[in-house]
């Protein structure tokens, strides 16, 4: 007895409540929504839910299934909000609720089921919808999926707290008008919605990951929390390659975080970068993912971005890198999914392949199309450097600090400005 | 006689917790087990990688491997190996050798294995755990 009790003293603090109430969300949110069909509410009755479980768990203990629960009390609580609400103003009560004889008898089987696979699926797909932007979409899923509240994601995107909540009430309105899907998803449609959400889910991950500087520290909790989505779809769907493939490439990427920037905020490239500081554990789920991935023989543009990524991180020197590997996989991707960027990608292991002319007269084609985007000119600038051409490379490097979208970004290429001056001074 | 000890816990709970708040468990785990070490009780410790890196060989015919952890609960864990090979391939054909010897029924659950301290310490160890390790 007297054990019990300080098992449940040790493990009831507040962290761990915090960890049961956001790791439950994206189920609970996505079933009261079923019922309710109608976000706002469904998110309110998730919050009263959560105030209910800061009361009562403390004294009565973890509830045995946190997401139950969570679930049961907060549609208690929303249909009380309706008895009330009805009372002054009479509403059509049934119009409000669906499926709630059903959900009564057999809501700790749904748990378990296809349905509520599919009612995380319909979440996050609603917040992937087309007509929002990418930062809208990113911002919704931070808000209703993840439960981040608007000072956050605020502060991730570097706005003010008044202008995401008014972007955010946007986004909702849009989604509102546009109608959530509710009949349940045949095959094609759940593959259509499994994709958007993927993508969604990388979107989130790059906003962190493209974070640099005093940014990188608050933006830096996107990164797990793509991930920690990530692992939930795979959860539900964990005969999927692609998705295998998408939370293997984003561990894999940030497995390298604490080595990608040196302590004034300054990015340390692949090649420079304390390998000591890589985490191994993140890349050995990653590599473990794609050796899973691998066996069903259909290769996506996710699982060979993830094949790429592992080629770096398997390497313990940057000497070590198996380059024409890396060059294959990009060549793979590029029939996978075609894009510039991918080809000034593949330029970068072609240069350490077959050298820098060979990759000058790869990108060269690319000029028109990436003519706004700085990377194209950080690469070029850097591989006239190498064949010697200075004049043509000052002038790609000063093009790629016009286009710099953070200071990182700029201060990065006037390193390779203050080197070419150097170089020129000495010759 | 020996024990296992098998940890079992919500897993999008666990995943939920911070850097910070993990390697505080971690932390306290290990003055746990720095006192088993000491009084030689401690064999070897794992930390799995989450369900989702796992794959599961169905013991049957053919042996059928799905992804995904192993889920039955008509079925009750009965021992477990710890092997070192080369990637997933290996390790499934290990596990469709052990299927083979013993073809029972029931399923192996291949999961990769993120943190694994051998044996914390051989000094002292109880009479059954030198046994148990020749």
């Amino acid at each position: 007895m007297s054990d019990m009790a300080s098992m449940g003293g040790c493990s009831l603090d507040g962290a761990w409540i915090d960890a049961a109430l956001t790791a439950a969300r994206p189920q609970a949110v996505a079933a009261l929504l079923r019922y309710f069909r109608d976000l706002d509410t469904a998110e309110e009755a998730f919050q009263d839910a959560c105030l209910r479980a800061l009361k009562a768990w403390p004294g009565n203990g973890p509830p045995r299934d946190p997401t139950a629960w969570l679930i049961l009390v907060g549609r208690n609580a929303a249909l009380d909000g309706v008895r009330k609400r009805s009372k002054s103003a009479p509403l059509p009560a049934e119009a409000l609720i669906s499926d709630l004889e059903d959900a009564e008898t057999s809501l700790v089987e749904r748990l378990d089921g296809d349905h509520y696979r599919d009612d995380v699926l319909r979440l996050l797909f609603i917040c992937c919808h087309p007509d929002l932007t990418a930062t809208q979409q990113v911002a919704v899923a931070l808000r209703i999926v993840s439960g981040l509240n608007v000072r956050q994601i605020a502060r991730a995107f570097l706005v003010g707290e008044s202008a995401m909540e008014q972007r955010i009430t946007r986004a909702k309105a849009r989604i509102g008008a546009a109608g959530v899907p509710f009949g349940a998803p045949d095959a094609a449609e759940r593959v259509t919605r499994l994709n958007a959400v993927a993508a969604m889910i990388y979107l989130i991950f790059n906003e962190g990951y493209s974070a640099s500087g005093e940014a990188a520290a608050t933006k830096g909790s996107l990164c797990d929390e793509a991930i920690r989505l990530a692992r939930l779809l795979l959860r539900l769907f964990q005969g999927e390659p692609e998705v295998m493939g998408l939370t293997a490439l984003l561990l894999l990427q940030h497995a390298r975080a604490a080595a990608r920037f040196d302590t004034e905020g300054a990015v340390v490239l692949l090649e420079d970068q304390d390998r000591s500081l890589w985490n191994r554990r993140m890349i050995d789920e990653g590599l473990a993912l794609i050796d899973k991935a691998v066996r069903h023989r259909r290769p996506g543009p996710y699982l060979v971005q993830a094949a790429i990524a592992a080629e770096h991180d398997r390497a313990p020197r940057p000497e070590a890198t198996n380059w024409a590997r890396i060059d294959l996989l990009y060549g793979d991707l590029e029939q996978l999914a075609p894009s510039p960027v991918v080809t000034l990608n593949r330029a970068v292991a072609v240069a350490k392949v077959a050298g820098p002319g060979a990759a000058l007269a790869m990108i060269e084609p690319l000029a028109a199309k990436l003519s706004g985007y700085f990377y194209f000119f950080g690469l070029r600038g850097g591989l006239l450097f190498q064949l010697g051409r200075r004049e043509e490379a000052r002038a790609a490097f000063d093009q790629a600090i016009a286009l710099a979208n953070t200071p990182a970004e700029a201060t990065h290429i006037r390193l390779h400005l203050d080197r070419l001056e150097r170089d020129g001074a000495a010759s | 006689m020996l024990y296992a000890i098998l940890c079992y816990d919500a897993e999008d709970m666990v995943g939920s917790w911070t850097q910070a708040e993990d390697d505080a468990v971690m932390a306290r785990l290990a003055e746990v087990e720095q006192a088993l070490v000491r009084k030689g009780w401690l064999g070897p410790v794992a930390r799995l990688l989450p369900t989702t890196s796992a794959v599961t060989l169905r013991k049957s015919r053919e042996n059928l491997v799905i992804d995904g952890p192993f889920a039955e609960t008509k079925e009750q864990l009965l021992g477990f190996y710890v092997i070192e090979c080369e990637g997933l391939e290996a390790a499934i054909d290990v596990a469709r050798r052990l299927a083979t010897a013993n073809a029972s029924g029931g399923a192996f659950e291949v999961r990769p294995i993120g943190l694994f301290r051998p044996v914390a310490v051989q000094v002292g160890l109880s009479r059954a755990m030198k046994a148990a390790l020749g």
